[in-house]
């Protein structure tokens, strides 16, 4: 493995730790948003809003490393991914702003109309900014970027693969948020919030198989290259999704609570290193390779000693506040 | 009728116009709350630990405030700094193609930084209750680390931008090779860095400060409110000295890397020595206009001597000439006013406490501290004015110009539009709910959080 090739896998890393953690807070969001009337969905929005509150911001950082990492690695496939798609990107933005603020305020204000107003702008930009970046994920794999950058400001992304991709990375949010906050209510003993949250993970999780299939048959129409590789190279992973997706709904159904989360992550893991493998040796498929699109070695070199020092300090810390917050020892009731 | 070239060149500087003005906007929203989240560690943990060494409630209660005020400040200066990473790629594409390998690696290490203060304040914040006083406490001290350390990466790849090395071009201007630690560790970081922490620690030290004397001032005299105002401003009043050192430091290090910049915020227009230091005034062709002159002092500054030669703008071919001469001098001057007054300031409270063990009496000091946070807050714009269009045309200095680094995109102004309505909304809700959470507080005392979001006050959870 060249280092170029090392640090992809750690933009990979990066994106899967986004999609799982950041992508169930947004998913969070959607559940809010659903959760109804002020007085029915209280109680869903309590649960939500602890689960969240102390891990949202922690989370969102992964973003910010994934930008970081491909600007300074890949500056070329930045900029051109930025001159293409800039306003699906200006829209996820917007959508980061108003979500991240909207929830901190919201916490923080007394008065029903002022939480109501503050609690649907954090649940719409909840939706808005995973399916705008889906629909960035969707049109990079459709080969819509070109490697110059400076690509159709609009039609590169609104084509039926990228915008079933928005709606895949909606709902896979979703999935996991409600698996997630099934664990979290199991754990606190509100066995009406976990069949409130089961019942939801079971539908999220159909319709992001049925996202996934769609998406399938659209990779097949617009991103033949991706297509060819993922049924071949990317099988395997295609399979793992599938049954650890199977696997989940099993539990689900027979009430299991026990491997229900690894499972939901690896079924969303497992999709995001198959794009990887389809898209290998590509960065920007079909007009820019990993290879040619790398930094000078030293640079490398460093993004590689500084994800090594993350791994040695920050995945620690990260796990240190998982538990915390999974224990009640830090959370809102702590503040 | 103009040729499409024409329009296409028009275009692009209209785009320029537009994705400057931008950054500086979205940049000077979010260096307040930058500033707040670098200093605010310091601050929350002075006061935790004097709650926890002499077991005193009150320190303890301003710890917990200024925790819960921070839960706000920290989200909005997360996600506005998210902003301006998506604005580095979609303002200046070129830029980033060119050189975000090269500055890319001063960001990565800010990436650790703030993952570890956004993990660190989140145990802080939400672990009041639960975790044991010290361990508390100690559960704090990774995010003052990582609050000077994320200031360190972020100006460490500005002052890169001020004075570039460690990168090598091909014939094609293509970067082929770096070297990360002279990128790290360019000239100017020496100067710029420091002067940047520390203008952190002054803007939330005096920030913080500010409303406890406004409280004073309307009465509220007890013992909560003397030391919410003593603790900030101690901090912020002890390094002003050495801003004051550093910032004189940064002047000379800018005369030394940056002489375009020097003679555009001095307005030196001919270079030579014996240059008058010009307090104030316009700045025009033929020198300021309307200024105190203190002649020789521009040159003793640069050089301890009034021969020391100091370039002019008459050096400097006019393209390469910074634009706007008298915002950058007035800029200049301001930030350096300012810094004055808070060392008159600081002066004031030392003496008062020397003599009487006391703040002054008098209600003029209240006064001046509680428009002191918002001196400080001018001050660091006026500063990154001075350093930022100080160094245009240049976006590198002296390897890329500005407008080879704009983006092409359409509707950047519309964009910019938005973004200025988003921002004023956004600063002017958090004002609203900070306010509210102190008025709340005032009412009643202690606790009493509402715990449901949508609940009616008061409701079961």
């Amino acid at each position: 493995m060249s280092k170029a090739d090392a640090c992809a896998a750690i933009l990979w890393i990066g994106a899967t730790m986004y999609a799982v953690f950041g992508g169930a807070d947004f998913g969070a969001g959607l559940w809010d948003l659903l959760a109804g009337g002020a007085e029915r969905g209280s109680r869903a929005r309590a649960r939500i809003q602890r689960s969240i509150t102390p891990v949202w911001e922690a989370n969102h950082v992964w973003l910010i490393f994934i930008l970081v990492v491909l600007w300074t690695a890949f500056p070329e496939v930045f900029a051109a991914i930025m001159s293409t798609l800039y306003v699906p990107l200006t829209l996820a933005a917007l959508g980061i702003v108003l979500r991240g603020a909207a929830f901190a305020f919201r916490k923080s204000v007394e008065g029903l109309p002022a939480r109501r107003a503050l609690g649907a702008t954090f649940a719409l930009s909840s939706v808005m900014t995973p399916f705008f970046m889906g629909t960035v994920v969707g049109a990079i794999a459709s080969g819509n970027v070109p490697a110059e950058g400076n690509g159709a400001a609009f039609s590169s992304w609104l084509e039926p693969l990228p915008l079933l991709i928005g709606a895949l990375f909606v709902a896979s949010g979703a999935y996991l948020a409600a698996i997630f906050l099934v664990a979290d209510s199991h754990r606190a003993g509100d066995s009406e919030m976990e069949g409130y949250f089961a019942g939801r993970a079971l539908a999220a999780g159909l319709v992001a198989g049925a996202l996934a299939v769609l998406g399938l048959v659209a990779l097949h129409a617009d991103a033949r290259y991706v297509y060819e590789r993922l049924i071949v190279e990317g099988l395997p992973l295609v399979i793992v999704s599938m049954l650890c997706g199977f696997g989940v709904l099993a539990l689900l159904l027979r009430r299991g609570r026990r491997g229900l989360r690894p499972l939901a992550i690896a079924a969303v893991a497992a999709i995001i290193w198959g794009w990887g493998v389809a898209q290998f040796p590509y960065l920007l498929p079909t007009s820019l390779e990993i290879a040619a699109a790398a930094a000078p070695d030293p640079t490398l070199t460093s993004v590689l000693v500084v994800f090594g020092v993350a791994t040695v300090t920050i995945l620690p810390a990260l796990g240190l506040l998982y538990t915390l917050a999974q224990r009640d020892i830090v959370g809102e009731s702590g503040e | 009728m103009p040729g499409p070239d024409a329009l296409l060149l028009a275009a692009s500087e209209s785009n320029l116009l537009a994705a400057r003005q931008m950054m500086a906007f979205t940049l000077g929203f979010h260096i307040v709350l930058a500033c707040v989240g670098v200093a605010f560690p310091a601050l929350v943990l002075t006061a935790n630990y004097i709650g926890l060494k002499r077991n005193d409630p009150d320190a303890m209660r301003l710890a917990r405030r200024w925790s819960k005020v921070a839960a706000v400040t920290f989200a909005v200066g997360a996600v506005t700094g998210t902003v301006l990473s998506f604005e580095f790629g979609l303002l200046w594409p070129e830029f980033m193609a060119r050189f975000g390998d090269v500055f890319g690696v001063a960001f990565a290490i800010e990436g650790l930084f703030f993952f570890t203060e956004a993990i660190f304040l989140a145990i802080y914040i939400y672990g009041w209750k639960r975790l044991g006083g010290w361990a508390h406490f100690w559960s704090g001290v990774p995010m003052f680390v990582a609050g000077i350390g994320g200031a360190f990466s972020v100006v460490a790849a500005n002052a890169w931008m001020n004075t570039p090395q460690g990168f090598t071009l091909d014939a094609a201007g293509r970067v082929v090779d770096t070297a990360p630690l002279e990128v790290l560790f360019s000239p100017a970081w020496v100067y710029e860095v420091p002067h940047m922490i520390l203008a952190a620690y002054m803007v939330a030290g005096f920030l913080f400060a500010s409303v406890y004397a406004v409280g004073m001032l309307k009465g509220r005299r007890d013992r909560h409110h003397r030391l919410g105002l003593l603790i900030p401003l101690t901090i912020a009043c002890a390094l002003t000295p050495l801003q004051i050192f550093v910032g004189d430091v940064a002047a000379r290090g800018v005369a030394d890397h940056q002489p375009a910049k020097f003679a555009g915020f001095e307005c030196i227009q001919e270079t030579g020595p014996n240059q008058t230091e010009y307090l104030g005034g316009i700045c025009t062709d033929d020198g300021v206009k309307g200024a105190i002159g203190i002649p020789g002092l521009d040159s003793w500054l640069v050089g301890f001597s009034t021969d020391t030669v100091v370039t002019g703008l008459n050096d400097i071919p006019p393209d390469e000439r910074p634009p706007a001469n008298t915002l950058l001098h007035l800029s200049f001057d301001a930030m350096v006013g300012i810094g004055f007054a808070m060392l008159a300031l600081a002066g004031w409270l030392a003496f008062a406490w020397w003599r009487r063990r006391d703040i002054p009496a008098t209600p003029w000091f209240l006064r001046a501290v509680s428009i002191s946070g918002m001196a400080a807050i001018v001050a660091v714009w006026c500063g990154w004015i001075v350093t930022e269009v100080g160094r245009q045309p240049w976006i590198v200095q002296g390897h890329m110009r500005t407008e080879e680094a704009v983006t092409e995109a359409e509707g950047i102004w519309f964009v910019f539009a938005g973004t200025m309505l988003l921002y004023a909304a956004l600063g002017a809700t958090t004002i609203l709910v900070l306010r509210g959470m102190a008025r709340r507080w005032r009412e009643q005392g202690e606790g009493g959080e509402a715990e449901t979001p949508y609940g009616p006050p008061g409701g079961s959870a």
